[in-house]
């Protein structure tokens, strides 16, 4: 009808039907997509860029020589090792607190929850030298365990906890919500069918947690091979024992070889980035086998 | 397997959710808890169950007290309004979770937990579906599967929390008839939890009517419909027409509205309850009541025709201030009537509550029926 003929003219009007800008029900898309690629670009991959091309003017025979001299390659040993130990460990112990400040009531809670982040929120180095003072031979901690015959100040056991302590709240803050949102009734009806609780949390809870674990220890782990501030105070640097990677390529820059510098970083860069890929690409192929989209 | 529950009592906080509940549920019987929300019905579900346990009180299977049972030990089935399948698992899984979790040595092994399952997928008519995940299935589909899981360890009790509330009209029905074959072909003792009157009714052997955490009525279905105990009972079994007023002298009248009551010697307050089908509608008044209403509207659909009727020079309590009478679509054919017409409510059967808390008195106008029959004549 004509009516019917008028509104459609008036919606092409206040629409011009160019492209399918007019589905949008928000407005602003473009430029706010605009301004976080243009964000993302100067802040991560420029720098990123940079470090490229540093490496790209190296030859490969350069680049291969750089990247398995044996110091930088026993530090590799080290640092995948101690990071994989403090992740291992987060994901234990994260896991836990997460489970406590989820499912209990206490006095002091919101203090302990508070209290997670503070790795986040304190300076590395300061955790470094905090983390050196306590587990040193004389410290608070390490007088109790040096009598046990336990060394963790200065050696690659300090490069775990410092590690384990900078990269803790990744587990806690993702495994949290997860736990939050499991539906009681889940674990009601695993009970009402007999389950005891050891079986309920490994066949009903675990399952729904473990993708959200996998990706705080991953994260963890990641953040692990490039900490810097808090190792090295704890570490003790000593070659081929307990220097780290991230130290490895702080020499390099001490030395004013920017090319050596950014190849080691160039292999941190590549690992991480595979597995971060890697643990995305699998969640996601995990989900949507389950949430059958 | 009977169930006893004697004298529960149950708090949350300041909320008073049971309050000396004590109840009997026959063995084998299909049994409703019916209430509106929070009158304490599932939580009483859940206590018997023992997924919550009550400040008080006992609870007993066939005469043997599992107040202090734990709900894994109780062998009960539950099927969870949401469902709560296991997402993760398949629907095979989820059903076979039951005869998995069992301690080893009653755990039958792998090939007969995986017979079992296939009958009990057979039984819910989804064998097609046994390695779907639960997010790939329709609600009224993973009801099934949740109902299938729960009994796969042959209960002897089975317990459902608002099992059809989360599903869509026509689906429910379907599941309401297949539960009730399922029941009759297993003899669970049941008890199920609803908010829906028509549900219980229509699907149970007993309902047991509950309000504000108390225990109001229990019956039979068709007793129950026939006569309810109290005010609440009557008002949440369907739509109900009342006349409040004074009662003289064996008349009960409130403004030019008045009807005689014959038989009743109570004086002072008193609530006269009419089903919608104890009322006939006439042009003139009867002999035995002056109930003049003007219809406000009629509609069609259904086995019956549905009037709506406000009252004319009086008014009604509750139901906001609107009578409803059911006619046959007959009737409606003959008379025609129409919005805006006045007519007279001649009642047939009623329901009479005088005092606060006691039952009420059934006053039948049979007699009514022995003088020409007062008919709508336009």
């Amino acid at each position: 009808m004509s009516t019917a003929n008028q509104a459609g003219a008036v919606i092409q009007q206040r629409w011009p039907r160019t492209g399918n800008r007019s589905k949008r029900v928000l407005p602003g898309f473009g430029l706010s997509l605009g301004i976080s690629l243009l964000f993302i670009s100067l802040i991560l991959m420029l720098p990123l860029t940079g470090l490229v091309m540093e490496v790209s003017a190296m030859s490969f025979d350069q680049f291969w020589f750089v990247i398995t001299d044996p110091r930088v390659v026993a530090s590799y040993k080290v640092t995948a090792l101690a990071a994989l130990s403090a992740s291992l460990f987060n994901g234990v112990f994260g896991l836990l607190l997460a489970w406590v400040l989820v499912r209990y009531e206490f006095p002091g809670k919101r203090l302990i929850d508070a209290v997670v982040d503070l790795p986040f929120a304190l300076p590395t180095a300061v955790a470094g030298i905090v983390l050196a003072t306590l587990f040193a031979e004389n410290g608070w901690y390490g007088q109790w365990l040096s009598n046990l015959g336990i060394e963790v100040a200065f050696t690659p056991v300090g490069i775990v906890v410092a590690m384990a302590f900078t990269s803790l709240p990744f587990v806690v803050r993702t495994v949290q919500p997860v736990l939050e949102e499991l539906a009681p009734e889940d674990e009601e009806a695993a009970v009402s069918l007999g389950a005891s609780d050891a079986l309920v949390f490994r066949r009903v809870i675990f399952p729904a947690l473990w993708p959200a674990l996998l990706t705080g220890v991953a994260l963890s782990f990641t953040r692990s091979l490039g900490e810097f501030g808090a190792v090295i105070f704890i570490a003790g640097n000593m070659p081929y024992v307990s220097e780290v990677t991230s130290l490895m390529i702080f020499v390099r820059l001490q030395e004013y070889d920017y090319a050596a510098a950014s190849a080691i970083a160039s292999v941190v860069l590549l690992v991480s980035l595979v597995m971060l890929f890697a643990i995305t690409l699998w969640q996601a192929r995990y989900l949507k086998r389950v949430e059958g989209r | 397997m009977t169930i006893t529950v004697d004298g529960i009592n149950k708090r949350f906080g300041q909320f008073q959710a049971l309050n000396n509940v004590s109840l009997n549920i026959p063995e084998g019987k299909l049994t409703a808890l019916l209430g509106p929300s929070d009158s304490g019905k599932t939580t009483l579900l859940r206590i018997i169950a023992g997924l919550e346990s009550a400040d008080s009180g006992q609870v007993a299977f066939s005469g043997k007290d599992v107040t202090k049972l734990h709900v894994r030990d109780r062998n009960i089935g539950f099927v969870f309004q949401h469902y709560a399948l296991f997402r993760h698992m398949t629907v095979a899984q989820n059903i076979a979770f039951g005869l998995e979790s069992l301690p080893r040595k009653q755990r039958p092994p792998k090939s007969e937990i995986q017979k079992r399952v296939s009958e009990l997928l057979e039984m819910i008519q989804l064998p097609h579906l046994a390695q779907r995940f639960p997010a790939q299935l329709s609600g009224g589909q993973k009801q099934r599967v949740a109902l299938a899981r729960s009994i796969a360890t042959r209960p002897k009790i089975l317990l459902l929390d608002e099992p059809f509330g989360a599903l869509d009209a026509k689906v429910r029905k379907d599941l309401r008839r297949w539960l009730r074959n399922l029941h009759d072909e297993f003899h669970f003792t049941s008890i199920f939890v609803t908010h829906d009157q028509e549900e219980a009714l229509e699907l149970s052997d007993q309902v047991v009517v509950m309000s504000q955490g108390n225990v109001e009525q229990v019956n039979e279905p068709t007793e129950l419909y026939a006569r309810p105990d109290s005010r609440f009972v009557f008002d949440f079994l369907g739509q109900v027409n009342v006349l409040s007023g004074e009662l003289k002298h064996g008349s009960l009248s409130q403004g030019n509205a008045r009807v005689t009551l014959p038989g009743i010697q109570h004086q002072g307050n008193a609530q006269l309850y009419l089903r919608p089908h104890e009322v006939r509608l006439a042009t003139v008044p009867a002999e035995h009541a002056n109930l003049p209403l003007r219809i406000e509207a009629v509609s069609l659909i259904g086995s019956e025709v549905r009037v709506e009727l406000r009252p004319e020079g009086w008014a009604s309590e509750g139901s906001d201030n609107i009578w409803e009478v059911g006619i046959s679509h007959a009737e409606f054919n003959d008379q025609r009537p129409a919005r805006g017409d006045l007519r007279y409510a001649v009642p047939e059967v009623g329901h009479l509550f005088t005092g606060k808390d006691t039952q009420p008195e059934t006053v039948s106008w049979a007699e009514a029926d022995s003088f020409p029959r007062v008919r709508l004549i336009n």
